[in-house]
């Protein structure tokens, strides 16, 4: 080469303008186009999160405000007991006619002519029918209250509430929108005397579920999600790190391991409806447990979050250096001595972190549990796991299928509430990796 | 004896004979305990597991086998004139019979006796104990009754005995084993292998009971409804199974909820793809690190959403969407405003579904497109080609294979989603081409057909366990191929 230029420099000094065109610039532009593409894309993936909260949020924050009516209800012997029985007959007590009491306080305070029918029907409609079981429980709690009056803080019935957090819209005409004019105006009346007021909504954390917007809340569903977090919890740790340690360091490499090996891999990649459909027929149909018991729901979880602490667990197995067990066995440890004493607790942050990632998991699970009979209208706390009970994500799925602006505003807080949780439990997941992690 | 204080007793026992057996192993040792193979925990450890193992087995095996055992014998006890009459009627009467004997244990005994010599009447005793029964009781209900309780009386204190005895007989053969020399550590670390191994078993054990159970149902189902016409049928139309109803005959056509399950997957994946893709390749190629370290966990928090969420967004925000938007739109076009896409639609669903399958998409790529040598990418960089056409020229190429794999994973997915479906998809079982329209899918009939009050032998509910196995196979294929070539293509650049 050296020769040649040497000898003939001059024929390889071309002019700039000759240079054969190679499109340097359309390839820039496409270089430039494909980033755009990129960027593009993930903009589009944090639009849609950005979207998906906000609708969450915007929807759900008012959720955390209840508006409760407080009226001074008269608990006049005359409504209640009215012959006097309540000494032998207690049961008297529980059928008495609250609603009664109710429509009284409400015909007193805003000055209406009881006989007006059709407006003392719009008046009754403001306070929720959850007042005669509040009433009731006043009562049966304390029958000394017979015969006195006493302010009660009544809750304003859905739509009120509704009306109250400037949710309907007023310009439809009145035959079209559930508050009324009349309505509207006695709730001014009230919330200038004081009577009608906002405040944080306890309820929503308590109550379990009701046909009745403003008296249903999640604390049932809570409860049966926790039943079924620590059946997962107690069950899937052990046989998962005992699964994964047997794989990992103990598992010949043979066909039988081979075996199981992708069946765990599968498993973790089965629709979870599937999951359904086994409790179904073999908890259910086969060992006779209960229908809608957070027992079958916790054990159908386990088998579904399995194969995720088990690759997580093996994961942080695989991490722990050979060093750390040749040592161990230098000194004299058993193989099962050198796992248990030294391998296990350096791997453990990482089983904890995948265990907290398959609990928040199926914590959000929803599928398999409908078809176990979960979506129960349970009321009541469930007092074990073989009673009746809901689940966080299925209270939601049942919410979600109410028709009722305040059941649309239930739904939001629920799965704000719901996705606290799970940021709860994530973060707690990334702590723990950022504070015990070792890079070896 | 009851259960839980038999399984005390045994606990106890197994807890003594933990420290005996320490001591006694330190004891061996005179004084000197580096002459001891094991250390004094495992002899311990060895006695307890001898104390409990057995006993407990025995104890699980007894309260499997005892109340079938006993029904046997009921059964057996009955009188000729309920034997004959076949199945149903035998266990209508050990049904009442095992009710008759609940309510004869709370009785006193003045009261037993003047049932038993007649001078009482059964149905009124036991209504008064708040036992109800539904007819005045066959004369063979109280004798049979009372054997029963005698049965299991005897069978609960033969079995408090045998675990009693087997508990302290394992503590006692494993104390008179316990010596310096004694091997305790090796038999103590052979259960626990022997557990180990058995925990990795229930892996297996899920996928057999997952075939098991839905193979045996959809058998079941399939003595009623013919394969052929289930699986190569057009219409879907289950018709009602209310409990009793029985003769109602539906028409249990696969075609139409496969043809939704398909079509909204694939609207999903033509969603996710690009995005997914795109996005990984940014991620892997381009991006800063700083970027990255805040946009990868924000696209992941994606992942982490539930799935009823996505379908509380469909139902509330993007199905609505759509539905006005097209009104609009078709006003725009032709004056005429009416929606031509309905809020619940294969075009919502697989929005919202592809909208959940992105960060699967470019969590999957973007490992793969890692994986890809540096050497490759230098080599075509050092050759002169953009970075852009060094990733469509040379990395995609050689992660090809891993993408494939990673996009049928995502796939298995979409096709198994349950929850958006369910409130964004619809109901009606359709076949047709327009996205705009409801369709409906396997999951969602699998949910229909098993919620509400179920008779659990009709075709109706039996038909959910048909498609959960159609599920379970399409997907299974889909899985078990796609960790296949991810394995073979991790294979080739390790």
């Amino acid at each position: 080469m050296t020769e040649i230029t040497a000898s003939s420099p001059a024929t390889f000094v071309r002019p700039a303008q000759t240079r054969r065109d190679i499109g340097i610039k359309k390839r820039y532009r496409a270089e430039k186009r494909f980033r755009v593409y990129g960027v593009a894309a993930i903009l589009t993936g944090l639009f849609f999160l950005f979207v998906l909260l906000w609708t969450v949020v915007s929807n759900g924050y008012t959720a955390f405000l209840q508006t409760t009516i407080s009226l001074p209800i008269e608990f006049s012997e005359k409504v209640i007991d009215p012959k006097n029985e309540r000494a032998d007959n207690p049961a008297k007590l529980m059928t008495a006619n609250y609603p009664l009491l109710v429509r009284d306080a409400l015909v007193k305070a805003l000055n209406i002519d009881p006989a007006n029918r059709a407006l003392v029907k719009q008046a009754t409609d403001m306070v929720s029918a959850s007042a005669r079981t509040q009433l009731r429980d006043i009562v049966v709690a304390n029958p000394s209250v017979i015969g006195t009056t006493q302010t009660v803080s009544l809750l304003a019935e859905g739509n009120i509430d509704s009306a109250n957090k400037g949710q309907i819209d007023l310009t439809v005409a009145e035959a079209n929108r559930k508050v009324k004019d009349k309505q509207i105006e006695w709730m001014k009346m009230l919330s200038e005397s004081g009577s009608l007021t906002k405040s944080f909504n306890t309820g929503l954390f308590t109550y379990g579920a009701s046909s009745r917007p403003e008296a249903a809340g999640i604390g049932v569903a809570a409860l049966g999600s926790l039943y079924m977090m620590l059946i997962v919890l107690v069950l899937a740790l052990p046989i998962g790190v005992c699964a994964s340690i047997y794989l990992e360091e103990f598992a010949p490499k043979n066909r039988l391991t081979d075996l199981i090996e992708v069946n765990i891999n599968n498993l973790a990649a089965v629709p979870s409806i599937v999951y359904g459909l086994l409790g179904l027929a073999v908890f259910i149909n086969f060992a006779g447990m209960p229908r809608s018991a957070a027992l079958v729901g916790g054990l159908v979880l386990t088998l579904m979050t399995l194969p995720t602490i088990i690759i997580a667990t093996r994961a942080a197995l695989k991490a722990v250096p050979p060093s750390i067990r040749s040592a161990a066995l230098g000194l004299g440890a058993s193989k099962m001595q050198t796992i248990f004493h030294h391998v296990l607790p350096l791997a453990m942050p990482g089983v904890l972190t995948g265990t907290i990632i398959g609990l928040a998991h199926a914590l959000g699970e929803t599928a398999p549990l409908l078809l176990i009979g979960m979506v129960a209208f349970v009321v009541d706390y469930p007092g074990s796991p073989m009673e009746p009970s809901t689940a966080l994500p299925v209270q939601i799925y049942m919410w979600a299928n109410e028709a009722e602006r305040a059941f649309v505003e239930r739904t939001s807080g629920a799965i704000i509430i719901l996705l606290v949780f799970l940021v709860i439990m994530n973060l707690g997941a990334i702590l723990l990796r950022r504070r015990f992690e070792r890079r070896w | 004896m009851s259960t839980s204080l038999i399984l005390l007793i045994v606990l106890i026992i197994g807890v003594t004979a933990y420290f005996v057996a320490r001591s006694r192993a330190v004891a061996s040792a005179n004084g000197k305990l580096s002459t001891l193979h094991s250390l004094p925990g495992y002899h311990g450890t060895y006695a307890a597991i001898w104390a409990l193992l057995p006993a407990f087995a025995v104890l699980c095996v007894w309260l499997v086998a005892s109340p079938v055992m006993i029904e046997k014998t009921i059964r057996e006890a009955l009188p000729e004139s309920v034997t004959s009459q076949g199945e149903a009627p035998v266990q209508l009467a050990v049904g009442q019979v095992m009710s008759v004997a609940g309510g004869l244990r709370l009785l006193s005994g003045d009261e037993l006796a003047a049932l038993t010599n007649g001078s009482a009447n059964l149905r009124e005793t036991l209504a008064a104990k708040g036992v109800p029964m539904a007819s005045e009781g066959e004369p063979y209900l109280l004798g049979t009754a009372q054997e029963y309780n005698d049965l299991k009386d005897g069978s609960q204190l033969a079995m408090t005995a045998a675990v009693i005895v087997i508990a302290l007989a394992g503590a006692v053969f494993a104390l008179r084993g316990i010596s310096a020399p004694f091997r305790a550590r090796n038999r103590v670390e052979r259960v626990m292998l022997g557990a180990l191994l058995l925990a990795s078993f229930i892996a297996i054990l899920t996928t057999v009971g997952i075939i098991g159970s839905m193979l045996s149902e959809a058998i079941r189902f399939f003595q009623s409804v013919s394969p052929s016409t289930f699986f190569f049928g057009t219409v879907w139309d289950p018709r009602f199974a209310a409990a009793g109803s029985g003769g109602a005959e539906g028409q249990f056509g696969l075609l139409p909820l496969l043809a939704g399950t398909l079509y909204i997957a694939f609207v999903a994946m033509l969603f996710a793809v690009p995005v997914g893709l795109f996005a990984a390749i940014y991620m892997a190629e381009y991006a800063r690190p700083a970027v990255r370290s805040i946009a990868k966990p924000l696209l992941e928090i994606l992942a982490g959403i539930p799935t009823i969420v996505y379908g509380f967004f469909a139902l509330i925000t993007v199905g609505p969407f759509l539905r006005d938007f097209s009104a609009e739109l078709n006003g725009l076009v032709t004056g005429n405003y009416v929606n031509f896409i309905q809020a619940q639609s294969v075009l919502t669903a697989g929005i919202v579904m592809g909208i959940m399958l992105i960060p699967f998409v470019s969590s999957l790529s973007d490992d793969i497109i890692t994986q890809v040598p540096r050497s490759l990418r230098d080599g075509s960089l050092g050759l002169g080609a953009t970075r852009s056409e060094t990733i469509k020229k040379v990395v995609l190429p050689a992660a090809l294979p891993g993408i494939v794999g990673a996009l049928l994973l995502t796939a298995s997915r979409a096709v198994g989603e349950t929850m958006i479906v369910v409130l964004a998809a619809g109901v009606a079982a359709r076949m047709q081409l327009n996205p705009f329209e409801a369709m409906t899918t396997v999951t969602v009939k699998i949910v229909n057909q098993l919620t509400g009050d179920l008779e659990f032998n009709s075709p109706q509910t039996l038909v959910a366990f048909a498609l959960g196995i159609t599920l379970f196979a399409i997907t299974l294929c889909l899985n078990i191929y796609a960790l296949y070539i991810v394995r073979k293509y991790r294979e080739q650049y390790e």
